[in-house]
């Protein structure tokens, strides 16, 4: 049951007194990438760089910078990587946009495969007209037939 | 004819796209390249380790290109990689600087140079991580060459062997030493 647990990484030594600050502190480091353990935030991280990177965000904030200061400044020494969410800029055009791309694209072709399924569909419904020399055949069977019953 | 050309075009995009993945797969995730290459290095001013008089700053890194190696104690890798630099001291060859990260006490980094040989010029102590997160270090060991402006212009991550040195660090070096 231990996953149930929240997990806490953050150690009491490091909580600020101000519960609005820390608030702020642990929304920040759940937003930032621990570079030891990758797929961890610096907030769930135990690494003793992702409690530094803690420590320097408390710091920070105390000192009077905003959030995106505090972020900006970590991204400035170790890129995006750094964020877990990607930010939306020209470098990860292709990553924001590709799902709806995907799905336009796709969307498309479905409806032309359809439409053009249906159009084809509804040649067979309506046939073309007859031509004279048909309809004159089809008389002279009706005529004969007539006269046969 | 046209129409079946169409159909290939999953097919293609599934191969770009598998292709590109499977490169991904090879390439190591915890060798982040550096934002910092071609900026000027962070300005810090650490104090001197236990035992001595004078500590590292970013000023000391202007005037002449120049290696700035982040190690720890406890650190294995930096451990396999103090030979070398040791033989680069002895060498004359480029001012190595080194950066002290994280000991736990004051002692263990002394302790540490006393026990194993000294090859760093100057050296820092950076019990907090300051500088290591002002240089956007991510382990230890990591190198930076920073030229004679004070700036950085190349890192290396992990140990450097004398393959490495070789083939790799030592011509930039003799490169920014032109500029």
């Amino acid at each position: 049951m231990a996953w149930l647990a929240p997990s806490l990484a953050v150690e009491p030594d490091e909580v600020l007194a101000d519960p609005t600050l820390e608030s702020r502190a642990r929304g920040i480091s759940q937003g930032l990438r621990c570079l030891v353990c990758q797929n961890q935030s610096i907030d769930d991280s135990d690494a003793e760089l992702a409690r530094d990177l803690r420590l320097l965000v408390r710091e920070r904030l105390v000192a009077g910078d905003d959030d995106q200061q505090v972020i900006d400044y970590i991204v400035s020494r170790y890129g995006d990587f750094v964020l877990l969410k990607p930010p939306f800029k020209l470098a990860t055009l292709a990553l924001w946009a590709a799902p709806a791309v995907i799905l336009l694209v796709a969307g498309v072709a479905v409806f032309l495969y359809y439409r053009q399924s249906a159009t084809a569909g509804g040649a067979e419904a309506a046939p073309a007209p007859l031509s004279q020399a048909e309809q004159q055949r089809l008389e002279t069977i009706l005529r004969d037939r007539d006269v046969s019953s | 004819m046209s129409k079946r050309v169409l159909y290939l075009i999953p097919l293609a995009v599934f191969l770009a796209m598998a292709a590109y993945f499977w490169r991904g797969l090879g390439t190591n995730p915890q060798t982040i390249p550096s934002v910092l290459i071609d900026t000027p290095v962070p300005a810090f001013s650490l104090p001197p380790i236990d035992g001595r008089d004078v500590g590292l700053s970013s000023d000391d890194l202007k005037g002449q290109v120049s290696l700035v190696n982040i190690f720890g104690s406890w650190c294995v890798a930096c451990r396999i990689e103090h030979p070398f630099l040791m033989e680069l001291r002895a060498s004359d060859t480029v001012p190595i600087h080194g950066i002290d990260w994280r000991e736990k006490n004051r002692q263990a980094g002394p302790s540490w140079l006393a026990r194993h040989g000294d090859p760093y010029t100057l050296t820092g102590d950076d019990p907090d991580s300051k500088a290591a997160i002002a240089f956007g270090v991510t382990g230890a060991p990591e190198t930076f060459i920073v030229d004679a402006n004070g700036v950085i212009r190349y890192k290396q991550i992990g140990p450097i062997t004398a393959d490495i040195w070789k083939n790799q660090l030592w011509p930039i070096v003799q490169k920014l030493r032109g500029e």
